[in-house]
């Protein structure tokens, strides 16, 4: 094992990268987006390294890192990987370049654009991997920083009114979650989410905070970190401040938005929500499971009636989201129940985390494909403003193409996978939830093909009567190594799910309630 | 030749290699494309062949190679390829039929800019529908059939630059995935119940004893046994793919497509695989039959589907004039006759149609597909006529195929795979509506058949496309003339004299006595529909193309309703349709004006808190407050040349002093 804080490096080599940018005043746009490219790729990088390093049948955090930071608040800088982490490490690793990519050619301002890009991803990998409260919540808020400026600085007309509206919203339910945190760490002295885990598996977290604040007290802060969290996903009806934010954002910035971002939210559901309160989690996840199918029904038909296509795509992003949600709610509804097996958890958990993966990999190309759009036509992106693209340009037809039965989750490419072990857990876990459920695989594959059957069919039309372009060298650098994924990662689930199954087969086992 | 079950994933794998390669093909490629999907359909029919070899050693085994997909768990998911007489066959007609198909595309789709793509798709097509085959997990064959979808999507919208097929293309995957729904649900149920997808498993498949002991003896909603529960399931599946009613409606539609297409995937297999998927599941489709007081057996539905769909198909088919049309819902109401067969118990009969009818449909859409090659893309029948003399071989086959279609007695296949399943129908307990069904079926099938040929090929020429038709090259009519020859000698491995091929299915078929009568019966009604429909359309020819038909002379509004399909698009529109688009509305409306507004109604209320204690501060609040707060500004003024604007400058100073900082702190932390 080696000494180099490897996951320090995993962090804050993009920050670096980022000051870097800053410092070099003189840089031509060219080298600030080469500089960046290769920054961004360190983490792709050093996942390599971690990836020989780690070994899947240990559960617990692995390449620890914990430093007494401020020792009188007994706050840590602690960090850690377990097969969670690694997923979205990776994943992280895969989207940035690939964002940045396309991004490439329109973006005024390279230096800056690629300094705030690193800034957003190093918080992204923070949050992947900070153990202890403190430090996780700074990298959560410190991602909204570059987010915010890549939204409002390069987005379209409606950016500012979107970039605030998103920050605002985001920043108002942290501040529950934040609330809720110091009530914890009053209570209980620690802010580190293993022992806070420990304190709640053995119910004296509960005594705890009851002793501190009264006996509803546990519930209140639940509801403190649900909230944070649930804006952050978005779970629905916390949605609203998604579509606009995504749909204004530049095209590199939604795909890391969707194919990062959005993680967050699902991971701090995983992470803190869900071991450190078992016990409200299953109390609530009756209203909950009905809250994550309206995002997978609801997201799915308000998709439906989009016409602008990146409000039709961050649509799809919450319907498929909610599928992640739906599958934990489902097994914290059976926790303590008899009847479900753990097998029916381990699907649903393990589906869970291939989703987040899966979903990252295809929602980041469709939005990278209407970005292709966009540059094409000056800026059109209207579901009723193309025609025949399939005829103009067919291979990027038959790369989108790839990604939207991706997404719609077609057997053969990495969603189902992810899919089908969500759909199998939450059937046997509570089966009534999967069959609403599947309203929304049928509402998903009517507006995606209703978006291939506009833009792409037909006689050329609209934007796409003058000349198109088919993709271009440094477009096939953003398209192909994603689809290339979907396609292997569909056959051979096996590669992601090696990573995880042991850590999800011992989170299927110890389904208990304090 | 043998070809054991570890070897068997070859069979769809090397028409996947022709896909790839065919995906990989600039336009100009043609022969690499079409030699690579020959070549590759040709290795898999000689690889079937040898499949049904090793099969036939002993027709009651279920050879099985499983394998772990991936870990799950504690368990894992696990896959598996099946060889049985089943398989087995069904896979040498696929291949078979598949390579006279692609055969005759080389000559049909020549002029296509897109051919090598055509190719590709064909290919994908075939190594999807060979995975169903050879599936020993529900899941493989669900995956399977999933992508069998996503070809004949492909396939259905070739010629996506017209409307009319890319929407046909939609529809199809949209109605079949309807179906697909409850297959998945299906599939979910029997994973949990079972734990397990394997079909047979040394014991522990979910089509072996124990699983299906275990599925009866539980009860559902409504007291259903779980076994019917998820067979009605997976038959929704079934019906979606197979174009039962009432999801029928998408397979006319699919005729968009190129013919070929028409002929492999809308006629001849995919089409089928529905009935394949009930005969493969048919120990669970049928274990609830030992409980006599169960209020629902899952085989009565499918019998009655069945049914409904043998006879809907066969009347709509009487009034339609396209002549794709009229083969697609011959095709709709022959499935009907399988799935009724399927109900009723005999799936051998099912089986035997499913192979009959493949060989002859293929016959009478490739046929069409050279009468509407050779008439400049005329479908309309009443636009054609007298097509027999310059369309020497495409009529003869043609009309092989109408009679073996029709159920013509002795000669032709169809005549005695129909013959098994009216037997079948016959000897069903339950009810005998469905086998008065099938005898109303085969009168209008013989009708509508002897119709279409009469319009298409007797008379004079009635427009200029048919005027100047010629016979298509040897590269299509040989294909035809193989298929006639199949649709004639494929009948006599099922008479009741030899039923050999029953026997081959399930060895435990014993054919029961007694058929003299209703052969009898069905051949008179085969008579009457023949002799019928020449009474109406034969004798009197039609002269003009605008003519009215002599039917919709006698009755105008039936014939159209019949025509309009009876409405089944317009109701679905009227109802389904609606429903959908009002819940998106109100969806999109919900988003935005009742979360976004409560969103807006928040910070509005924030704003004007704001506001209020602005206002009552700047009334209330002194002068030596302004004195005050002046003192601060000029302070203020001074600090805040440090805020440039300058974004760069502070964003290199957040990262820079947050690098900084945990410097520090590590470096503090290590000491």
């Amino acid at each position: 094992m080696s000494t180099l804080p490897l996951l320090s490096l995993v962090v804050f080599t993009p920050f670096a990268g980022a000051a870097g940018l800053g410092l070099l005043r003189g840089a031509s746009p060219a080298a600030s987006r080469a500089l960046a490219l290769i920054f961004s790729l360190s983490t792709l990088a050093l996942s390599l390294v971690l990836l020989g390093g780690f070994d899947p049948a240990r559960t617990a955090p692995q390449f620890v890192e914990r430093h007494a930071w401020i020792a009188a608040l007994n706050v840590n800088y602690s960090l850690g990987l377990d097969g969670l982490s690694l997923l979205l490490v990776l994943l992280t690793g895969i989207v940035t370049p690939v964002a940045l990519l396309a991004s490439a050619k329109a973006e005024r301002d390279s230096r800056l654009f690629g300094a705030l890009f690193l800034m957003l991803q190093g918080a992204a990998l923070g949050v992947f991997l900070a153990l202890d409260f403190f430090p996780w919540f700074l990298f959560w808020e410190l991602s909204l920083v570059p987010a915010f400026f890549l939204i409002k600085l390069w987005g379209g007309q409606g950016a500012t009114r979107a970039a605030y509206q998103f920050v605002i919203y985001t920043i108002g339910g942290s501040a529950f979650m934040l609330a809720g945190f110091a009530a914890l760490f009053v209570a209980t002295g620690t802010m580190d989410f293993n022992t806070l885990a420990q304190l709640a598996a053995d119910g004296s977290l509960a005594q705890k905070l009851a002793a501190f604040g009264g006996g509803n007290w546990t519930k209140v802060i639940f509801l403190g970190v649900l909230i944070g969290l649930a804006v952050k996903v978005p779970l629905w009806p916390f949605h609203t401040w998604l579509p606009p934010a995504y749909a204004e954002a530049p095209t590199g910035a939604s795909m890391f938005l969707t194919g990062v971002m959005s993680k967050m939210g699902v991971y701090g559901f995983l992470r803190i929500l869900w071991p450190i309160f078992p016990g409200p989690l299953h109390d609530a996840s009756c209203w909950l499971l009905a809250l994550a199918l309206g995002g997978v029904v609801l997201g799915a038909w308000s998709a439906m009636r989009q016409t602008d296509l990146k409000r039709m795509v961050a649509y799809s992003s919450i319907n498929h989201l909610s599928y992640c949600l739906l599958a934990l709610f489902a097994v914290s509804y059976a926790t303590g129940r008899a009847g479900p097996s753990s097998e029916a958890a381990a699907a649903a958990l393990s589906g869970t985390l291939l989703q987040m993966f899966n979903h990252g990999l295809s929602a980041a190309a469709l939005f990278a494909c209407v970005g292709m759009l966009e540059a094409r036509t000056g800026g059109k992106r209207g579901l009723h403003e193309f025609g025949g693209v399939r005829t103009a340009a067919p291979i990027f037809a038959g790369l989108c193409g790839v990604a939207m039965f991706s997404s719609l989750g077609l057997p053969g490419l990495n969603g189902f996978v992810g899919e089908f072990l969500i759909f199998r857990g939450v059937f046997g876990l509570n089966a009534w939830a999967a069959a609403i459920a599947c309203l929304g695989l049928l509402a998903t594959a009517l507006f995606l093909l209703t978006f291939w059957q506009r833009v792409f069919h037909g006689p050329r039309a609209g934007a796409t009567t003058g000349v198109f372009a088919d993709v271009q060298p440094g477009e096939y650098l953003t398209l192909v190594p994603l689809v290339a994924l979907m396609l292997v990662l569909g056959v051979a689930p096996h590669l992601l799910t090696r990573l995880i199954n042991p850590l999800v087969t011992a989170w299927a086992g110890h389904l208990t309630l304090p | 030749m043998n070809l054991s079950v570890q070897y068997l994933w070859l069979i769809p794998a090397l028409p996947l290699l022709a896909a790839g390669i065919g995906a990989l093909t600039p336009r100009s490629g043609k022969a690499i494309a079409a030699g690579a999907t020959i070549g590759a359909m040709g290795l898999a029919f000689v690889l079937s062949c040898g499949a049904l070899v090793t099969a036939l050693k002993d027709p009651a085994a279920h050879l099985v190679a499983n394998f772990t997909w991936f870990e799950l768990g504690h368990s894992a998911v696990r896959l598996g390829w099946l060889l049985d007489p089943l398989t087995a066959l069904m896979c040498v007609m696929v291949t078979f039929v598949g390579l006279l198909i692609f055969i005759f595309s080389t000559g049909y789709m020549h002029e296509d800019a897109n051919f090598t793509r055509f190719f590709c798709f064909l290919s994908l097509f075939a190594a999807a529908m060979l995975g169903i085959l050879i599936a020993n997990s529900l899941l493989l064959l669900f995956i399977s059939w999933e992508l069998v979808g996503l070809a004949s999507y492909l396939l259905i919208g070739f010629w996506f630059h017209k409307p009319a097929a890319a929407a046909a293309a939609k529809k199809a995957f949209i109605t079949t995935r309807i179906g697909d729904l409850g297959f998945l649900l299906g599939m979910l149920w029997l994973s949990d119940a079972t734990g397990s997808l394997l079909f047979y498993d040394a014991g522990k498949g979910v089509l072996e004893t124990s699983a299906l002991t275990a599925l009866v003896t539980q009860t559902t909603v409504g007291g259903l046994a779980v076994s019917t529960a998820i067979g009605l399931l997976l038959f929704c599946g079934a019906a979606g793919k197979s174009g039962q009613f009432p999801l029928h409606v998408w397979l006319p539609d699919a005729m968009e497509g190129p013919t070929p297409v028409s002929a492999l995937i809308h006629a001849a297999t995919m089409v089928a695989a529905g009935v394949f998927l009930i005969a493969r599941v048919y120990p669970l489709m049928s274990a609830d039959q030992a409980i006599a007081t169960a209020p629902l057996h899952a085989l009565s539905v499918v019998a009655a589907i069945g049914a409904i769909t043998a006879l809907l198909g066969a009347v709509i088919a009487v009034a339609q004039n396209d002549i794709k049309r009229i083969l697609a819902f011959s095709t709709v109401s022959q499935l009907g006759y399988m799935m009724l067969a399927l109900g009723v118990g005999s799936w051998v009969a099912a089986i035997f149609h499913l192979l009959t009818h493949a060989f002859f449909k293929a016959l009478l859409f490739l046929a069409a597909g050279s009468v509407i090659h050779a008439a400049h893309h005329e479908q309309d029948i009443r636009q054609l006529g007298g097509l027999k003399g310059p369309l020497k071989v495409t009529f003869a086959t043609f009309a092989i195929g109408m009679m073996a279609l029709a159920g013509v007695p002795f000669v032709f296949s169809g005549f005695w795979s129909k013959e098994a399943i009216l037997h079948a129908a016959h000897g069903w307990n339950v009810s005998h509506l469905p086998f008065y069904a099938g005898l109303v079926a085969v009168v209008l099938t013989a009708f509508y058949m002897t119709r279409l040929v009469a319009e298409a090929f007797f008379g004079q020429a009635r427009s200029p496309a048919s005027e100047h038709a010629h016979e298509s090259p040897a590269v299509m009519t040989v294909p035809l003339v193989l298929l006639a020859i199949c649709a004639v000698l494929l009948g006599f491995l099922g008479t009741p004299y030899w039923p050999w091929l029953q026997h081959t299915l399930d060895p435990k078929f014993h054919s029961e006595p007694g058929g003299g009568g209703l052969m009898v019966t069905s051949i008179v009604l085969v008579a009457l529909g023949i002799g019928s429909g020449w009474a109406v359309y034969g004798r009197r020819l039609r002269a003009k193309a605008s003519a009215p038909d002599p039917i919709e002379a006698k009755v105008p509004d039936l014939f159209a309703a019949l025509a309009a399909r009876l409405g089944f698009d317009e109701l679905y529109a009227a109802t389904v349709g609606r429903l959908n688009t009002f819940l998106a509305d109100a969806a999109d409306v919900f988003d935005r004006y009742i979360w976004d507004g409560a969103v807006r109604l928040l910070a509005g209320l924030g704003q004007f808190t704001g506001n209020v204690t602005r206002e009552t501060d700047e009334n209330l609040v002194n002068g030596g407050f302004d004195a005050t707060s002046e003192q601060l500004k000029s302070t203020a003024k001074t600090y805040s040349r440090a805020q440039t604007g300058d974004t760069h400058g502070y964003l290199m100073l957040v990262a820079l002093g947050f690098v900084l900082l945990v410097l520090a702190v590590m470096l503090g932390g290590t000491r």
